[in-house]
């Protein structure tokens, strides 16, 4: 079965582990904080920005796509701006592909990380200030370790999802092999071509594996942080 | 030596408070929803008063005026939260070193911590967790201490099981006490002066006896719990008999139980509707207890009952009667008459060190 895989198959599967892995180191951060500041604070516009960040999860993905390519574009007001401050570039190029799976999966990781700041008992982070930590060691000390079971299902929820995006990124960078063709692209492709069934039911069995892989991973990631929280 | 001086509104609830508490244990008492965790919660520094000022010896942690609002790590202030609050994904050693190491080989021994260092909270039982809680906060060498109700989640063998603790500590740590308590036991056992909140205000406060003894008091702590509270010595031992012999400064009780050692000091709760009140000195009684007093106060309630002021040499008990009986036997202030107290109406939770 590992014969159907080409080389052009093989691309598409280090090509899409590596976008996955981009979008979700890099979303994370990002999301951590959205996540924090959706559980804990209240402010001015604080459903529009909930509103913002769950937008790709009920946006057609191929309108995501499009928006994408609108803004980030080599001629996209925030494209041209990346492009002369810091060279980088994300039109028909790998990383606009793991930016289109950093927006799809983005709302998954935030809510994902939003239901563990909210099982955090505020009331030991209030126990902690009064024990002489600065909200910096609370933070780290405290909210933090707790919220690491959310944070991992999170990240590892984003990972699948990147894994797998399709619309927005045949959108906003195509499928140019080696460059932005991942796995569902290749998929995609190869299923216009007369006589490439093999190569789609290995890529298919690829898929299966890897979302797999992952749902297990962060079972038992999250079961042995539940015990290590849990104090058992 | 404690100032608070706040205002907060909290919706439609207005928290005015004002008292000075001295060193020791001051009790701040109330029932549920009367201000006292909002109150411990300012003191704390979690809750931002909108005006007012609060100091703690020289150190002043908020005032209003000058907008100075210091944030609660750098108070130097134990909580004891009633919930205890331990963290759960540390072992009971490094809860306890949180804030600090201080005196850490004493804590561990006077709340008897030592074998539980290695457990998990989860492991806990209700009342090893108050003590991690009260280890903790006193690790962190405060200059104040606050416990909100850090006995109201226990049953009663548990409650037994701390209190000794928080009295070795009231008698051998200098640090102050603030003590949020419903429970007039607890406080009559613990506290040195009482703060009596009423829907968000003081409404009484002084020396715990003092204010205990006061007939005023009593619908404010319930006509149940209320009774004074006096300090007397051990005095004699009827071994025999398993009752022990109390002096005070208006005579002497005999209580059963063989209490603590001669010349010790003790505590004694007696509740007023144990009293009993006699116009002469009564003859062929079972009673032990028969003291000789003055009327100070008559307190007429809005109930049935009538709250009698008395005093026996230079202590204060109070008595309730019902307006019946007061009518009957003239009760008038400066009158000398006899109090009842049964051995049997003190009962173990009243009695403290």
């Amino acid at each position: 079965m590992i014969d159907a895989l080409g080389p052009a198959e093989w691309t598409a599967i280090w090509l899409s582990l590596r976008v996955a892995l981009v979008a979700t180191l890099a979303a994370l951060p990002v999301a951590v904080w959205v996540a924090y500041i959706l559980a804990r604070k209240s402010f001015p516009g604080r459903q529009l920005l909930n509103g913002l960040v769950h937008l790709p999860l009920v946006l057609p993905p191929v309108v995501t796509g499009y928006l994408l390519l609108i803004l980030f574009g080599q001629q996209g007001p925030l494209g041209s701006l990346l492009y002369q401050t810091f060279g980088i570039s994300f039109a028909f190029r790998w990383t606009g592909a793991a930016l289109a799976a950093a927006i799809m999966a983005f709302p998954l990781m935030v809510r994902a990380i939003r239901l563990g700041f909210e099982a955090v008992d505020p009331g030991l982070e209030d126990a902690a200030s009064t024990l002489g930590a600065s909200r910096m060691r609370v933070w780290r000390t405290v909210t933090l370790p707790l919220v690491v079971p959310g944070i991992l299902a999170g990240g590892i929820l984003g990972f699948a999802k990147a894994l797998g995006e399709f619309g927005a990124t045949i959108t906003f960078v195509a499928a140019i092999p080696g460059e932005t063709q991942t796995i569902p692209t290749a998929i995609y492709g190869l299923l216009q071509v007369p006589g490439s069934e093999p190569a789609v039911l290995s890529l298919v069995v690829v898929s299966v594996i890897l979302a797999m892989g992952a749902l297990v991973l962060s079972e038992w990631l999250a079961r042995r942080m539940a015990k290590r929280v849990a104090g058992r | 030596m404690i100032a608070v001086d706040i205002q907060k509104r909290l919706g439609a609830f207005e928290l005015d408070v004002q008292f000075a508490a001295p060193k020791g244990v001051t009790a701040i008492f109330g029932r549920s929803g009367s201000g006292k965790t909002s109150l411990v919660n300012a003191v704390a520094g979690l809750l931002h008063p909108d005006a007012g000022r609060i100091a703690v010896g020289d150190a002043v942690l908020f005032d209003g005026a000058t907008r100075q609002h210091l944030p609660p790590h750098k108070r130097r202030i134990g909580y004891v939260f009633q919930d205890a609050r331990l963290f759960p994904h540390m072992t009971v050693q490094r809860n306890l070193s949180y804030g600090g190491d201080h005196d850490a080989a004493r804590v561990i021994d006077v709340l008897g911590l030592s074998h539980l260092l290695e457990r998990m909270p989860a492991g806990l039982s209700g009342g090893e967790r108050q003590r991690v809680a009260l280890g903790r906060a006193l690790m962190c060498d405060p200059q104040l201490l606050l416990m909100d109700e850090p006995l109201a989640a226990l049953d009663a063998p548990r409650k037994a099981e701390i209190l000794p603790f928080i009295e070795r500590l009231r008698d051998e740590v200098e640090t102050p006490m603030l003590y949020v308590s419903h429970d007039v036991s607890e406080v009559a056992r613990l506290a040195t002066t009482l703060v009596v909140l009423d829907a968000g205000h003081v409404v009484a406060s002084g020396p715990v006896g003092q204010v205990l003894s006061q007939p005023e008091t009593m619908p404010l702590v319930g006509v149940r719990a209320a009774g004074a509270v006096i300090t007397t010595k051990v005095a004699g031992r009827l071994l025999d008999d398993g009752l022990t012999e109390l002096a005070f400064s208006g005579g002497r009780l005999i209580l059963p139980g063989i209490l603590g050692v001669l010349g010790q000091t003790i505590r004694v709760r007696i509740p007023a509707q144990d009293v009993i009140l006699a116009t002469v000195a009564p003859q062929g009684l079972s009673a032990l207890n028969v003291l000789p007093v003055e009327i100070t106060r008559v307190e007429q309630g809005r109930g049935p009952g009538v709250a009698v002021g008395l005093r026996a040499g230079n202590d204060h008990l109070l008595a309730r009667v019902t307006r019946r009986s007061a009518l009957r036997m003239n009760l008038a202030v400066g009158q000398k008459i006899y109090a009842i107290i049964k051995a049997t109406a003190v009962g173990p939770e009243d009695i403290g060190q």
